[in-house]
Order: structure tokens, then sequence, then C-alpha cells
């Protein structure tokens, strides 16, 4: 199982920053969201893997099964997840606008703030 | 014409009629789960949170079908102006316990007894209605400004 | 005033200043006067909390009144207690700056909200004892900070969001990789705690991998050499408020995290990432200086000065003597208050001479001697030049190369000095010295020139009398070193927590 994640955490890196290599904006803001699903399934591995036993306490008792799966790597993936969806959501709006204000999505073609005659880089 | 080029207009699509019959309904029912998630999220499954995606679902479904504005007139109150007032209810709910001299967010809680049993009424709840507000608001805020263009 | 008021007020009196700012969306002189009361309430409380750290004290409050290693903590030592004040005499001046700077459709756009936002991000940085917890308030902070850069809309401002915004994403998904990795290594989040399991030795190269991705992602959002492309790319597309509070806090909250984590959790004393960012900070000084050199706009010039500062913060602590970590203390706090007090200087050239482009102005000095007197000031201190603060920060980190007999990078020091130097002559050659080039005055309101004037005295009161800052840094970095106090404050001994919770 450990190994099957890895690949699969490995596999996710992969893709995620051959999308983010490309020079269409939509498709490097969608790199960067599938290295984030990546980082959030390493976060959820993290506390370790194995016991599929809900920590919730049952009524009457006193602290959870001790089998129980750990319930901090659930609570920040599940943080990630929500601030990541924050700056998906805002990249998505941005890549929008400067779509619609730049009239391409071709990032090479971005120039506007770094202006080549001015020695920019 | 390809959608990168300049001048491309998305082709206008006509809502399906099966939608708009039923979004009235499948709206409400989503807006009562909602409140219920909302409710019973302390001890159970559930919270603001979830309960506020789910109502953001019932305002999304009232503007697939009938259009933004009808759902941005239902919600009352601009977006984000209910995300602001979540948080100031959240941050609220923090502040009695700093008043006592314990920590920020310890919380503290009252039994009402009641007719039916005792009722557990807690500053928790204030703190998850406040986080609901802050996710209806800011998630339908994201999502009319995308309707918008 | 209680400990848990104080530790929490900081982060409190700016993020209900944004929620109210928020719930008065399109209330404008509702939202400026919220947060020009919010930003004075800041400064008076870190003031306060200054006093209490001053003497050595390490102050906790747990959230939620959990347990000791479960909590969320906030902490506050000498270094946190000195960012934290710094932070609100920042925000104070720029708040009041913008009442003037900010146009009608970024205060539309959200500005009042996002400003205090970005305030409370960054103070929960400064505080925070906890990794993850650390990296909720870089997002707070990143997130705002989004929200400030494209506030016009304008063309360049798109275009740079999307550079500020991809490599920003990419640095907070290395940073959570690298706390995924030391929580696997450790089982724990709390800084005092990662900080006893990672160096008991048992936690094998997890561990060392955790402490390189964060290295990295910290590197990237300090903006030090080779990471720092997207902020050139951004810093002057913003409105001079915005970009003001960004030169001051953002990259230094990277410096901050840097400095924290590896002096308390991973001591860089005798690992392999010291040599590393030894190099790096030597390069990031160079690289940051010479793309300073080729740049004609008065807010890029300063954006790559504040690359090479970053690269003396960063030799200072690489450095690892108590003095050297002194020196990169006293730096950060200097160049808090002198590189955000540039900028808005040159946010007043631009409205007197008619353009952020030096060769397109002139004559500065004689239309306004009071404008020159305080952009010498800062570019002078930023120079090094005595009596101001610039030249005791460079002092002392020169001073503590070659106690260490690191000839080179003191050498790269002091050349990279007189370079900042020359950039800055540069300016005042064009701008200030020439003859006028047909200048558009436009009105400069006391708004302005109140907190520039306030900065600058700021710097030189500390140039005249840094005997004060110098003690004041060297006790930081004592505690920084040596930091059993703060772990001692975070993880108290079983009975000693009980006796904490009968009080």
């Amino acid at each position: 199982m450990e190994l099957v994640l890895a690949l699969g955490f490995g596999a996710l890196v992969a893709a995620g920053t051959y999308m983010t290599l490309a020079r269409h904006t939509l498709r490097m803001v969608l790199g960067l969201s599938v290295i984030a699903i990546a980082v959030n399934m390493l976060l959820f591995v993290a506390g370790g893997i194995g016991t599929t036993t809900p920590a919730l306490i049952a009524s009457g008792a006193d602290v959870a099964a001790p089998d129980s799966a750990n319930p901090l790597p659930q609570a920040l993936v599940l943080t990630a997840i929500v601030i990541g969806f924050a700056l998906l959501a805002f990249a998505l709006v941005l890549a929008y606008r400067a779509h619609l204000a730049l009239r391409t999505v071709d990032t090479d073609a971005m120039r506007e703030a770094e202006p080549v005659e001015e020695g920019g880089r | 014409m390809r959608e990168t080029d300049p001048g491309y207009v998305p082709p206008k699509v006509m809502p399906s009629p099966i939608l708009s019959a039923s979004a009235g309904l499948l709206a409400s029912v989503m807006m009562v789960i909602a409140i219920v998630i909302l409710l019973r999220g302390h001890n159970a499954p559930g919270g603001g949170f979830i309960g506020g995606l789910v109502a953001c679902g019932a305002y999304v479904v009232i503007a697939f079908a009938f259009g933004a504005k009808r759902s941005l007139k239902l919600l009352g109150i601009h977006p984000v102006t209910m995300a602001g007032v979540g948080l100031v209810l959240a941050v609220l709910s923090g502040l009695p316990s700093l008043g006592l001299g314990i920590p920020f967010l310890t919380h503290l809680w009252s039994d009402v007894p009641t007719e039916l049993g005792v009722l557990k009424l807690g500053t928790t709840y204030l703190f998850d209605i406040g986080v609901f507000l802050v996710v209806v608001g800011s998630f339908t805020a994201f999502f009319f400004m995308f309707e918008e263009n | 005033m209680n400990v848990d008021l104080l530790l929490t007020l900081p982060v409190l009196i700016p993020l209900t200043a944004s929620a109210l700012c928020v719930a008065a969306w399109g209330a404008m002189r509702l939202q400026v006067a919220i947060t020009v009361i919010s930003s004075a309430a800041l400064l008076v409380v870190s003031l306060i909390l200054l006093m209490a750290v001053a003497h050595g004290a390490v102050l906790v409050t747990r959230f939620g009144d959990w347990a000791a290693p479960f909590a969320i903590a906030f902490a506050a030592d000498r270094l946190a207690g000195a960012m934290v004040a710094v932070t609100g005499v920042l925000g104070l001046a720029v708040a009041i700056y913008a009442m003037a700077d900010v146009r009608r459709i970024a205060a539309i756009s959200g500005f009042y909200p996002l400003y205090n936002g970005l305030l409370s991000g960054v103070t929960g940085a400064f505080l925070t004892a906890d990794l993850f917890n650390l990296y909720v308030w870089f997002e707070v902070m990143l997130i705002a900070s989004f929200g400030l850069l494209v506030l016009n809309k304008t063309r360049d401002q798109l275009d740079a969001g999307m550079k500020y915004l991809a490599l920003n994403i990419l640095g907070t998904l290395l940073f959570l990789a690298g706390i995924a990795l030391a929580y696997n290594a450790a089982g724990t989040l709390n800084l005092a705690d990662l900080a006893v399991t990672l160096q008991s030795g048992e936690q094998g190269a997890v561990g060392d991998i955790a402490a390189w991705l964060l290295l990295l992602a910290f590197l990237m959002k300090a903006g030090a050499f080779p990471l720092f492309a997207w902020l050139p790319a951004s810093y002057h597309t913003g409105s001079i408020a915005v970009t003001a509070i960004f030169a001051g806090l953002l990259t230094k909250v990277g410096v901050y995290a840097i400095i924290r984590i590896y002096t308390l959790v991973v001591p860089l004393e005798g690992t392999l990432l010291q040599p590393i960012l030894l190099v790096v900070a030597g390069l990031t000084m160079v690289t940051g200086v010479f793309g300073a050199a080729v740049q004609w706009d008065v807010r890029r010039i300063l954006s790559f000065h504040i690359i090479s500062q970053i690269g003396y913060m960063l030799l200072g602590l690489a450095l690892y003597t108590p003095y050297a970590i002194a020196a990169a203390v006293f730096y950060v706090v200097h160049h808090i208050i002198v590189k955000a007090n540039l900028f808005l200087v040159a946010g007043v050239m631009a409205r007197e001479g008619g353009s952020y482009d030096v060769r397109e102005n002139g004559g500065l000095a004689l239309m306004t001697p009071f404008l020159a007197v305080l952009f010498l000031v800062p570019a002078l201190s930023l120079g090094g030049i005595p009596p101001l603060s610039g030249f005791w920060a460079k002092l002392m980190i020169i001073d503590a190369g070659l106690e260490v007999e690191a000839w080179i990078l003191t050498g790269v020091a002091l050349a990279v000095g007189l370079l900042t130097l020359f950039s800055m002559g540069k300016i005042w050659a064009y701008a200030f010295w020439r003859a006028p080039a047909g200048a558009v005055r436009r009105t400069v309101g006391w708004q302005r020139m109140v907190p520039i004037a306030g900065l600058a005295a700021v710097t030189v009161a500390i140039g005249l009398n840094a005997e004060p800052l110098v003690a004041f840094s060297l006790a930081a970095a004592e505690q920084l070193i040596e930091p059993t106090d703060y772990i001692a404050a975070l993880l108290p001994p079983e009975g000693a927590a009980v006796a904490e919770a009968d009080q």
C-alpha cells in the first residue's frame, strides 16, 4: 500500500510539474492544482496508514477506540484543501481576467509588467 | 473559431426545463438539510463549514436555473457583507473566554432546561454560525464573480 | 494586561478590523476610520507586548485551553515581540499614507479589508509556535496580498499577479510538503516539541528532507537567490501603499521563519544547510544589487534592493554566532522601516515629478527641498552611511563576518554596500539634482508626508542612539541560540502544567 501511495504521489507531482511548465496559463494553474492534490495526499499519509476506524468517541466513552485512525492529519488536510481551493478559485479568476485584459493566454507573451525594451530579464 | 482566438463568444445555453421546474424544491430541501447539518455539528459529523457548502449548493442551483440575479436577491444581503458578518460572529464567540481570563477560543457552555430536556447552548454555536455565514458569503461571492463575466 | 489577551490582540485587532471593513462593504469613510483606529490600537498593543518581553520573559497562550503539546500555541520572545512592534509602526504609517494614496477603484475592490487581513496574517506568523499554524498565517497573508496586488485591475497588475500567484503557490506547496514530512518524522507540529524530537536524532532521513523542503519554501518567500523571480516581476505594479507594506513586511516574514526554524527546530550550526545558506546569502546580495543597477524605474530599483538586503539578513543567520544573529535581527528591524519608507518617498517623487522613471524626472531637490532631505535619510541609511541605522546594521554584519574570518563574504557585503550607495546616488543624481524636466506638480497632502517624516525620524533615532537596539538584538540572539526558555515555556514539565492549570 505504501509503495502504491508513493508511486501515486510521484506520478501526480510529475504530471503537475509537466503541466505547470506549459505556456498556457490555464494549463499552468491546473498543473499547480494537481501538485496541490499530491501534497495534500502526502500530508494525509504522513500520519500513518492502515486503520480505517473513524476517530469518533462513542457516546459514554471518554476516549476514542485505541485502533482508530489519527484524526490530526485529517484536520490538517481538510484545512489545506480549503486553503488550496481558495487559492485555485482566485487563480482561475485571475487567469480569466488576465486573458480578457491581455488578450493572450501565452505566458511568454505576458510582458506588460516587465517590458522587454526596458532591460527586463 | 477556437476559444483562444480574440473575439470568441461562448454559445448561449438554454436552461433545461427539468432543472427550472425542480430547482425551487431542490434548493429549499438543500437549505433545510444545510441548517440541520449546521445545528447537529458539534457532537456529530457536520458543522458550519459543511452546512455552509450545502447551502451554497442551494444558491448555485437557483443561479443555474433562473440566473445569478434571482439567486443574489434570495441571499438578501451582498455576499461579501455576509462573509464579514460571519467573521465578526466567529471572532466574537472567542471573546467571552478572554474576558474571564482564560485563553481565546475556550468555549463556554450553559445548560438551558426546556420541556423536551436540557438544551446545551454554547459559544461554539456562535462560532459555527459565523463559519456558516463566511462559507456561504465567500463561496457565493466567488461564484457570482464568474457569473457576472 | 493578562498574557492571553496580550498575545491574542495583535492578531485579533486587525482580523476584527478586516471583518468589520468587509461588513461595512461600500461605506468607504467608515472603512478608513476602522483601519486607522485599528492600526493605532495595534501599535499600542504591540508596544506593550514588546515591553513585556524586553526583559527576557517568553509569553505563551494556548488556544481553547488545550494541554501543552496539543494546543495551537502563540508564543512571544524578544524577536517575535520586536517584529510585531515594527509591524505595528509600519501598519499605522502605511494606513495613514493610504488615506491619500489609495484610489477609489482600489478602495471599492476591498483595499481596507485586505490590508487589515494582511496585517493579521503577518502578526500571526510572527507569534505562532506551531508549524501548521504558521502555514495558515502565511496563507492568510498570501491571499490578502494577491488581492492587494491586483486591486486596480490594470493590465500590468494582472500580468504581474499571474507570476506572483504561480510562484507563491509553488512555494506554499513546498512548505506544505515540508510540514507533512516533519509531522511524519516527529509526530508533532508544535515548534518546541519538534525541536526536542528532531534533535534527539532518531528521525532519520525524513526529518532532514523536511528541513530542506522548509528551507527551500522559506527562501522562496524571502526572495532569496535563485528563487526571487516573483518579486521584481510584481512589486512595482501595485499602488505605492501596497508596495510599501509588501516591501516592508512580506519577505521579512520569510526571513523571520528561517531565523525561527533554523535556530530553534533545526539549529543551523554544523549541518549541511549552513554552507549552502552562506553561498545563497552571498549570491542573493550580488544578484539583487546588479539587478538594480540596470533599472530606471525607482520602484524596480528599490525592489531589487530588497533582494540584496535579504542577503545580508541571511548572511547574519548563516554565520551563526550570537553576534551575527544579533546583526541579522538588527538588520531586519532597520530594513523594514527604511525600505517601506523609500517606497513611500518614491510615491511622492512620482507625484511631484510626474513619473517613476528617474530619467523623466529632475530638479526635485530645488522644487521640494524637504522631500529631498526625507529621501536622503532612508537612502543613505540603506547605503550604510553613519550615523544612520543602516550604518550600524552593516557594521554589525561585517564585524561578525570578520570575527569568524569569512573574508570573501565580508568583502562581498562591503562591495554590495558600495553598489547600493551607487544606486541611491543614481536616483539622487537623476531625479533630484538635475535641472527640472517639465514636471507636473500635484498636491501632496499631510497624509503622505507625516508617515514619511515619522519613519525617517525612527531611522535617525536608531542611528543616533543605536545602543539600546544593539543590546536588545544581542539579548534576542542569545534567546535564539539557547532556546531553553522558549522550549520550557511551550512544553512545561508535567508538574508545572498542573500547577499552571490550578492558578
